[in-house]
């Protein structure tokens, strides 16, 4: 049976134990409806030129877990940022594991979707926020929506500063054979509060996995929000990840991805813009080989002047790997004294590799500052040629170059355990040994 | 007393366009519509041989199953394909062998037009193959470029007395199926220019032609065809005007440019078709078709200045086939009113140590929208590719929009390529520091949007150069604030 035919009688499914007279179901309806008349994106979308999901809709994915599933803290224990206490919402197979998490109500909410699209306090919130960003024409999030029903929900109250991370993992043990995830979060910071959030998606076993995951962010007035998303999977691991965040008026948020795994990676991250001085900050390290495939898609819609948005991405492609990026800069006309900088570096390591990029600027204001940058290119020569003669062997010394290269971006990183973390992986996936942290 | 913002606006409104007028010369023209029978016509009419024939009938038979492209960033009314005349000549039909002999009327036109033949003839040293309503009229230094053995004349004398060349590479570089547009042109085209250039022979003068738009209703399907053999050297101009009409006008051009071993072939084009009145009403639709093919160590190059036409959709691209060939694109395009362009061109990387340039500028002013999309494409086996390109806009009024759409491909490792765009609008600082100096604002506008152009304007011929200035200032003349 076809993925898309599968979908649609597992939702028939899925309504024998959901309550169907929640709004939420309404909703849910209405996006399987998008899905059913769209299906899954192909080549011919112009947003989807250069990545194809063919090959990723062929195994036979099981929609929901067959059986319980269970992890040893040792077993996992790496794929946390151990080093320092953080907040956890822990999910294997799409089910939320009490064991590994370490959620709150105490003085914010750090705690479960299911939770939240059923309980009574929560509904204010669920009807002022859910699915209120989210694109509900894109036939892959309608997709998510349709099957809203777990992933991580965070409130952080008014003027909050929660104190420390919030690590989102979804594992996938593959005990369920071929297996598709469609976790659902949703972020909402208050007025004047701030946040840190970790997101990684990590397959254990040999397996296919197809995550299809839908985060929504809400950065209310003056609210402050820092989204790392670490994609570092396993080759079998494909991940569509669409992230939407809506920002009000001096808010400030900022997305860091780290692409170094999966078979198939697909990030659409979307900023709108609903204030006045808002800043937005996406950046990104990708460094892939074999025949990986990652895939940026950005989009910051500028609709309100004075407002501010800073992109860059670095990409390192060895072997057969393909990189995209597409970067889509939208500034309406009343968004006046608008300052928008994309940039995208892209190193191509051998000759099979593939980068296509589309930075991409649709301006209708005539007050701004908008530039972007792109450059396709090798390691300098000289500067390669100036570490051999001082005794460093070449891969070595391409390694440490191509490092240099991407190491800016990590600047940025506000937390110091997850910079060593990044930096370390970094260096392990170009072969260079790093006797210094940074 | 100082000139204002509002004075500015309402002169730019009031401006029309100064070159809308139409010449009254009796045209024989096809009834409206478009068949197999059209198709044969218009090659019967030109008394083309039967391959010729049976080329524009494949063309058209595949034309008919294309549907037309809509990913442009532009918006208009489709045109109604079955509505337009296709074929369209002056009645005169002999050939003039000197200017005396040429209609008094269209003499006038031209003059109109500021292209006195006489004074070009002597003056400038161009040959001037005038087409007027898609039949050539005039050909000016025939003999001079016959010495040398360079052939410069209508495509369908070409056909007729130089068919192994037309045949050997009409449709070379763009097929007649390659896209709805360029089907269209090869099934319907009425005539345009054709050029070639012996080996080792470098062109003494810039050849020139002027399209015009003429006959109400008819579509001017030109086709271009340009052959630079080995090591030879041209330089080619091609000049624009059409009048004023309510109905809006199809153009659909091709031009196809063929660049052997070691020949450089340079193309200009100064645009300036009417752009519609300030309601948005009118103008001429600009679909047209450019590409040219560069063999080893050829180089072409593409400059253009855009200012006209309602609807603008044209990438005059360079396929870079041969080792050690260039490729440039020098672009200037301007929007006002209710125009809407979207250009830019492509690039494609074939051979080993392939080289090419793109310096896009677009002005967009009043409620324009001016779009660039580029295409940077490194095949795996082209070593060495290098790549620049530049998109700036400059933005005038809030009501404008300016656009980039660059694609990027590369498929090898040793490909360098750079890619920078920026958009901004004319600096209040830099106005400020003309007006402390004395100058008005209206000249600091064209002194900043000149010197904006620079790069591409010193690219064309110095006979253009002077012509794409004042366009430049006439299109945008009030339109900032």
């Amino acid at each position: 049976m076809e993925l898309k035919e599968k979908l649609l009688s597992s939702f028939l499914a899925m309504e024998q134990e959901i309550d169907l007279s929640a709004p939420v179901h309404a909703m849910r309806q209405e996006n399987l409806k998008t899905f059913e008349e769209k299906g899954f994106p192909t080549k011919k979308l112009e947003a989807w030129k250069y990545t194809s999901l063919a090959s990723i809709l062929q195994p036979s994915y099981s929609i929901f877990p067959k059986q319980e599933a269970s992890l040893e803290l040792k077993e996992v224990k790496k794929y946390f940022l151990y080093e320092i206490d953080s907040y956890k919402v822990v999910f294997i197979d799409g089910v939320y594991s009490p064991f590994l998490s370490d959620t709150t109500h105490d003085g914010l909410d750090v705690c479960l979707m299911s939770a939240a699209l059923t309980k009574p306090k929560y509904k204010a919130l669920i009807d002022r926020y859910f699915n209120q960003i989210a694109d509900t024409q894109d036939s892959l999030s309608a997709l998510n929506t349709a099957f809203a029903r777990e992933g991580a929900y965070i409130y952080v109250p008014p003027s909050v500063v929660a104190e420390k991370p919030i690590e989102i993992i979804h594992f996938s043990t593959g005990k369920q054979g071929d297996f598709m995830l469609q976790p659902r979060s949703l972020v909402v910071i208050d007025e004047n509060a701030q946040v840190q959030i970790i997101e990684r998606h990590q397959s254990l076993a040999e397996h296919s996995v197809f995550t299809n995951a839908v985060t929504e962010v809400f950065a209310e007035k003056n609210a402050q929000v820092d989204v790392y998303k670490i994609q570092n999977d396993r080759h079998d691991a494909s991940l569509v990840d669409n992230t939407f965040i809506a920002q009000q008026r001096d808010s400030n948020a900022r997305v860091h991805t780290f692409s170094f795994g999966g078979k198939m990676t697909r990030n659409n991250l979307n900023f709108y813009h609903q204030g006045e001085h808002i800043q937005s900050t996406m950046k990104g390290i990708t460094i892939i080989g074999n025949t990986q495939h990652v895939d940026h898609y950005t989009l910051v819609h500028h609709a309100q002047p004075n407002c501010e948005s800073h992109q860059d991405y670095k990409g390192i492609y060895a072997d057969r790997a393909v990189g995209v990026f597409n970067g889509k800069i939208m500034v309406d006309k009343i968004a006046q004294k608008t300052n928008a900088f994309q940039q995208n570096n892209n190193v191509l390591l051998d000759d099979k590799a593939t980068i296509n990029t589309k930075p991409q600027l649709e301006i209708f204001a005539d007050d701004v500052k908008c530039s972007h940058g792109c450059t396709i290119g090798q390691l300098d020569e000289d500067a390669l040629f100036y570490l051999r003669t001082r005794g460093i062997p070449k891969k070595e010394a391409k390694g440490l170059l191509t490092y240099a290269f991407a190491n800016n971006v990590l600047e940025s990183v506000a937390i110091p355990a997850l910079k060593t973390r990044v930096n370390k992986l970094i260096a392990e996936k170009l072969g260079v040994n790093l006797t210094h942290d940074l | 007393m100082a000139y204002t913002e509002e004075e500015l606006k309402k002169e730019l409104e009031t401006k029309e366009y100064e070159y809308g007028f139409y010449t009254d010369i009796e045209s024989d023209t096809f009834p409206v519509g478009l068949n197999e029978d059209i198709v044969r016509a218009i090659s019967k009419r030109k008394g083309e041989p039967e391959w010729m024939t049976n080329w524009r009938l494949e063309a058209f038979a595949h034309w008919k199953l294309m549907t037309e492209p809509d990913w442009p960033n532009v918006h208009y009314e489709k045109p109604d394909f079955q509505a337009i005349s296709y074929y369209s000549a002056p009645k005169k039909k002999d050939q003039y062998k000197s200017l005396d002999e040429v209609d008094p009327e269209l003499l006038e036109t031209f003059n109109k037009l500021g292209i006195s033949l006489e004074e070009q003839k002597k003056l400038a040293g161009v040959a001037v193959d005038i087409v007027m309503d898609s039949v050539s009229v005039a050909t000016t230094f025939r003999d001079t470029l016959a010495e040398k053995g360079i052939i410069f004349c209508s495509i369908s004398e070409a056909i007729k007395e130089h068919p192994e060349l037309v045949k050997k590479y009409i449709g070379s570089v763009i097929p007649p199926k390659d896209n709805f547009y360029a089907a269209l042109n090869s099934a319907v085209f009425s005539d345009g220019s054709f050029c070639y250039i012996p080996k080792g022979v470098r062109c003494p003068m810039e050849l020139s032609t002027y399209f015009r738009i003429n006959q109400a209703g008819t579509g001017q399907f030109e086709r271009t065809l340009v052959i630079a053999d080995e090591g030879s050297y041209v330089s080619y101009l091609e000049g624009c005007t059409a009048p004023s009409r309510d109905e809006n006008q199809l153009h659909a051009a091709c031009v196809e440019l063929i660049a052997l071993d070691d020949a450089e072939i340079k193309y200009s084009t100064v645009q300036n078709w009417y752009p519609g009145d300030k309601q948005g009403k009118g103008g001429v639709y600009n679909f047209v078709t450019k590409r040219g093919i560069c063999h080893t160590r050829a180089k072409i190059s593409w400059t253009q200045v855009e200012t006209g036409s309602a609807v603008t959709w044209k990438y005059p691209s360079c396929v870079l086939k041969g080792d050690h060939s260039i490729g440039e694109f020098y672009s200037i395009a301007v929007t006002n009113n209710h125009q809407q362009a979207d250009t830019g061109t492509k690039m494609v990387h074939l051979g080993k140590n392939t080289r090419s340039t793109i310096i896009s500028k677009g002005i967009s002013a009043g409620t324009s929208q001016n779009s660039y999309r580029g295409l940077v494409q490194v095949h795996p086996r082209a070593q060495n590719a290098r790549n620049f390109s530049q998109c700036d806009s400059l933005l005038m009024g809030n009501k404008c929009g300016a656009h980039t759409f660059p694609y990027i491909e590369a498929r090898n490792n040793s490909a360098q390529i750079e890619h920078e765009a920026t958009t901004s609008k004319i600096g209040e600082d830099q106005i400020f520091y003309c007006n402390q100096r004395g100058i008005d604002t209206e000249k600091a506008i064209a002194l900043i949007v000149n010197g904006f152009s620079k790069e591409v304007l010193n690219k064309l011929p110095m006979e253009f150069a002077v012509e794409a200035q004042k366009l430049l200032e006439i299109s945008l003349e009030g339109s900032v604030g």
